[in-house]
């Protein structure tokens, strides 16, 4: 991060609270709200977006004999159903590793299926495939895709090394660490600099990188703005006042 | 002293009495008392100072049984086995135990078992059982989650429990307990013996140590008591200091000089402190002073072990005149050169007191020194109560223990590691076990299905078992790695993920390794700044994902953090004394000078409550109002009282703004008047509701007390090969299984084993609840114009404290100020 400290200083990030907590900012000219749940919503084609939901990793868990609580596939479509109630967005599009596995979508249990049969009434769900469920849903409605385009932006799951304008991507699970002299807190967070955006993790039991690690690097023109996830709000966060592990 | 009529007087064969008489020593009435016990096979809890021939008393009718064993054919298995809290201690003893085996030409083999034994030894450990075995706690549950472990534990005579004072009440203590009772079972002629330093409710420790399968529950304890000598009183003095004793603040810097001067005066002083930053900071100070390079130590549980073991050695080699100390000397191998101890600021409890004071000088025929600094006024009034209290021989009692089911869990687990396991046989012989007594069928039914499935309402796992109970009605573990995983988690010790701090090496690499500290100490400091550890100064250059990469900065002025290492609460024993000395005018002339001033200052402008009294002061300051109250009950159940008040007052319209606590009183300060305050109804029990429930389920203390009960019930792991975790995902993935399941199935088992341990520990609840009771009707409210005397030292520590509850979004909104006021620059 030394070299880009010698760039001349960019200009600041224009970004905008919305009424209901969200941050709104511009990616290549598209208006997105960045949601307190983890959720983004695209204004133009309201898209509702979410990454990494991990469906099942709990009891990928349990098959080899720990027993994490069972609850998180529905813990996840709880915070999922809110979004979709609350924003009626007409497409809603997983960053992919929606499943923790290949054999997950077996082991959802009939009602978490029969929800999200009932998410697909009256809108489109449209998969995208990540490392952990390289051949999407089998049954479940929608369509599945390796990546997609939405106007001026290019969806995938694992962010492309370099600059990639345009692209929305999940994968890395980014966390953003805040330090002050009262306490450190840790908060999945959005990562932006106004060409591309990476989202964090939806899924219950999903872990988080922090955004100083060595795998966001060069993946950014200038030092991104973290859109940090408050208990109400999406708080924005600067890389000056985030801090490692 | 060793005559007593009521022994017989052939207790010790012609070996032992020999042995005794070339060391010029008589058999101590206490000794001969445990010999007389063993050989009526009865079990027995000793009572003694420490110095008193305790370990000795212990392991002397062993001794003599295995010196008079016939020769056998086949080897036998282990006749006796010690259980140390500390593994230092167990090998100690190894060592002690060599020398009258030695002496009396005794073929008797004793070895020490500890984590730190080499591979090889423990593979003959097994193969061909010592005589004596000298162990740990957690050493002994992995034993009884070994196949076999019946057969290898079948011969065994003796269990001795040492130092059982330090284990009976905590969750180690119960997880030894269901092991004792597990070899009870497997060698049902087995005697129990306990060791211990003065209690006061030796009848507590008696049941702890377990019943006799088909007991009757309201039988007397089982176990015989016996006392040692009563040991000569210590000698406690409390330092009138020179200097006038400070408002508030903890460190004791106002009495350093003259700290200097006493340890100038002893052979070797143990001065004991109550966490790692005032342990940095005395030694710090103490070599400030040190004009005549008196060799000065330090030693505390952050420093690196093999730095501890050289200040140990240099100790026992009698070359250093003062060490600096936390608990981690509390305990331990002997040192008889140690003669005062000296607690820096507040003793916190009587009971510890008497054990640090105990390791000063181990002949009982001879008085500890030792010498009491307190840091401010209030810790001035609990000096002295504590020095009264050990004067009489009175000392702080520990509750009774109901045994935890996260342990149960892990125990359960363990037993079917071992052997197939039949429900009903095995919820009996927990029964024997004293915290596992009053255990009721349907929790042990809910423990076994936790251990099972994960015991979920939503029943997920029934086809991944981890124990199945097989067509004989016997439960057995589901396979080779579900033991295999079992094993390597097994203990009732939770370390916090560690830190190790390195010298930084060229290229920013990790150089050599200088201590560890807990995660999470050194955050509130950047790279940049300097801070005291291992008593140097040092500059931080950076964290990385293992490692706190540091240089020397010797000249520099360093920021303390002040991190928590172990904060004792003030014993409610204590406190109650504290609140008599208060209240007893004609006592006060115990006190110094200016404390008196400050207590009669304190009567005329407020008032002195009774001792059964709470007083609560409200006064007007600055632009805000404050409510003070004191109800001496230690700063843990101070915090869930104000996090409490603060919720009502702010129903009340008061609307407070903040709190601070310390161990003897707590501030409340808001925008609104509380003079007018309903205090009656602010305190009223029913606090301790609804109120308590909602507070407490966002609390970071539960989700604290939940990942403790988790790692320790099996559900999240500690470590497993090639899956190594570092803390901090452990700590990030344990939280979200907490919400996850504080959303979906809020009764489950471990959550009820989250919200006991915090009423008990971290939160305190159950003080809270004691002390709503013993003030009802007995409130004392002072209407002020302006601040008291008391509340001085409250109002000092506003602003040194974070501020709980909403902080981490305060934290999170501050950055993003930041950045605003960034982008408008």
């Amino acid at each position: 991060m030394t070299a880009l400290a010698h760039r001349p200083a960019p200009a600041p990030y224009a970004f905008a609270q919305s009424p209901c907590g969200g941050l709104e900012m511009e990616v290549m000219g598209a208006a997105l709200r960045m949601r307190a749940s983890g959720a983004l919503l695209d204004l133009a084609h309201q898209a509702l977006i979410v990454a990494d939901l991990h469906f099942e990793k709990g009891s990928a868990y349990g098959m080899r004999g720990q027993f994490l609580p069972p609850y998180d596939t529905r813990d996840t479509l709880d915070r999922l159903e809110a979004e979709v109630a609350a924003l009626e967005p007409q497409v809603v599009i997983f960053l992919g590793d929606s499943f923790h596995d290949g054999r997950a979508e077996d082991r959802l249990s009939s009602d978490d299926a029969a929800r999200l049969v009932a998410l697909a009434k009256g809108r489109t769900l449209i998969w995208l495939v990540g490392n952990h469920d390289a051949d999407g849903p089998r049954r479940l409605p929608g369509q599945v895709v390796e990546t997609m385009t939405l106007g001026a932006l290019v969806l995938r799951h694992e962010p492309e090394p370099g600059e990639q304008p345009g692209e929305l991507s999940g994968h890395l699970h980014p966390c953003a660490r805040v330090s002050s002299g009262r306490g450190t807190v840790r908060r999945r967070c959005f990562a932006t600099d106004g060409t591309r955006m990476i989202l964090p993790a939806f899924g219950a039991y999903a872990g988080g990188l922090n955004l100083k690690d060595a795998a966001f690097a060069g993946l950014f023109g200038r030092p991104p703005l973290a859109g940090a996830l408050g208990k109400d709000r999406v708080h924005a966060v600067g890389w000056r006042s985030l801090t490692g592990d | 002293m060793a005559e007593d009529a009521a022994l017989p007087a052939d207790l010790l064969p012609a070996a032992f009495a020999d042995w005794f008489a070339t060391r010029g020593w008589a058999p101590r009435t206490h000794q001969l008392e445990m010999v007389a016990r063993a050989r009526d096979r009865r079990d027995a809890l000793l009572i003694a100072p420490t110095g008193g021939g305790k370990t000795l008393a212990g392991f002397l009718p062993s001794l003599i049984e295995l010196s008079q064993r016939p020769p056998a054919n086949a080897p036998r298995g282990i006749h006796t086995l010690y259980i140390s809290p500390l593994k230092a201690l167990a090998v100690d003893v190894e060592r002690n135990l060599a020398t009258p085996i030695r002496e009396m030409g005794l073929s008797i083999v004793a070895e020490s078992r500890t984590g730190d034994t080499g591979a090889a030894r423990r593979q003959r450990q097994r193969v061909k059982p010592p005589d004596i075995l000298l162990t740990t706690p957690e050493q002994l549950a992995l034993f009884c989650a070994w196949e076999g472990a019946r057969a290898y534990f079948e011969d065994l005579s003796c269990i001795i429990l040492d130092e059982i004072h330090t284990l009976h009440s905590t969750k180690r203590g119960d997880l030894l307990a269901l092991d004792i009772a597990r070899l009870q079972t497997f060698s049902p002629n087995l005697r129990r013996v306990g060791l211990s330093a003065t209690v006061d409710d030796p009848d507590v420790i008696r049941r702890w140590m377990g019943f006799h399968a088909g007991e009757r529950d309201d039988a007397p304890p089982a176990v015989d008591l016996v006392l040692g000598p009563a040991g000569t009183p210590p000698i406690v003095d409390v330092l009138l200091s020179e200097g006038r004793v400070p408002w508030a603040g903890h460190t004791a810097q106002h009495a350093m000089a003259e700290v200097y001067e006493v340890i100038k005066t002893a052979k070797t002083a143990l001065v004991f402190v109550n966490t790692r930053f005032q342990a940095e900071f005395a030694f710090q100070e103490l070599w400030r002073l040190n004009e005549d390079a008196l060799p000065i130590a330090l030693h505390h549980g952050s420093l690196a072990a093999e730095q501890r073991r050289k200040v140990e050695a240099a100790m026992a080699r009698g070359e250093l005149r003062a060490v600096v100390c936390t608990s981690t000397l509390d305990l331990g191998i002997d040192w008889g050169d140690v003669d005062l101890v000296i607690q820096l600021a507040s003793p916190k409890g009587a009971s510890r007191m008497v054990q640090r004071i105990g390791r000063a000088n181990h002949r009982m025929d001879e008085a500890s020194r030792a010498l009491f600094v307190p840091a401010n006024r209030f810790e001035m009034l609990e000096c002295q109560a504590a020095r009264e209290a050990i004067a009489e021989n009175r000392f702080d009692g520990d509750p009774p223990r109901v045994g935890a089911l996260d342990i149960l869990a892990q125990h359960i687990m363990g037993c079917a590691c071992s052997e197939p396991f039949d429900a009903l046989a095995l919820y009996d012989e927990i029964r024997t076990s004293g915290p596992y007594r009053a255990l009721a069928w349907e929790d042990f039914e809910l423990v076994v299905d936790f251990v099972s499935t994960g015991g979920y309402a939503l029943r997920a796992y029934d086809r991944f078992r981890r124990i199945v109970k097989g067509q004989d009605g016997l439960w057995r573990a589901r396979n080779a790695e579900t033991i295999l995983r079992h094993r390597l988690n097994v203990g009732a010790i939770l370390s916090p993920a560690v830190l190790s701090v390195r010298l930084a090496g060229r290229g920013g690499r990790a150089g050599r390794k200088i201590g560890e500290v807990e995660e999470g100490y050194l955050e509130a400091l950047e790279p940049g700044d300097t801070f005291i550890f291992a008593g140097q100064v040092w500059r931080l250059m950076g964290v990385t994902a293992l490692d706190v990469l540091v240089t020397p900065a010797p000249a520099s002025d360093p920021k303390m953090p002040s991190w928590g290492g172990s904060k004792f609460a003030l014993s409610t024993f204590l406190a109650k004394r504290v609140r008599e000395l208060m209240f007893d005018q004609a006592h006060w002339a115990v006190l110094p000078a200016d404390v008196r001033e400050w207590l009669e200052l304190q009567r005329d402008r407020s008032l002195i409550p009774a001792e059964d009294e709470m007083l609560v002061e409200t006064f007007p300051r600055g632009k805000r109002h404050f409510m003070v109250c004191y109800p001496f009950e230690g700063r843990l159940a101070h915090t869930t009282l104000a996090m409490l008040m603060t919720r009502r007052l702010e129903r009340m319209g008061a609307a407070p703004l903040g709190f601070v606590c310390n161990d003897y009183a707590l501030a409340v300060w808001s925008l609104n008047p509380m003079d007018g305050v309903d205090l009656d109804a602010l305190f009223a029990q029913d606090m301790l509701g609804d109120d308590l429930e909602d507070w407490l389920a966002e609390s970071y203390m539960m989700k604290r007390a939940f990942k403790g009960c988790a790692i320790l019930a099996g559900l999240i792991e500690r470590r497993f090969p090639g899956a190594e975790k570092s803390g901090r995902q452990v700590t990030f993935s344990a939280d979200l299984v907490y919400d996850v399941l504080r959303r979906h199935e809020p009764d489950h088992l471990l959550l009820r084993c989250a919200r006991d341990d915090a009423a008990t520990g971290l939160i305190d609840v159950a003080r809270v609840g004691h002390m709503l009771a013993r003030i009802q009707g007995k409130i004392r409210h002072a209407v002020l114009d302006h601040l008291s005397p008391f509340s001085v030292p409250m109002l000092l520590e506003i602003g040194k404290e974070r501020v709980p509850g909403a902080a981490g979004e305060m934290i999170l909104a501050e950055a993003a100020e930041d950045l605003i006021a960034e982008a408008s620059s």
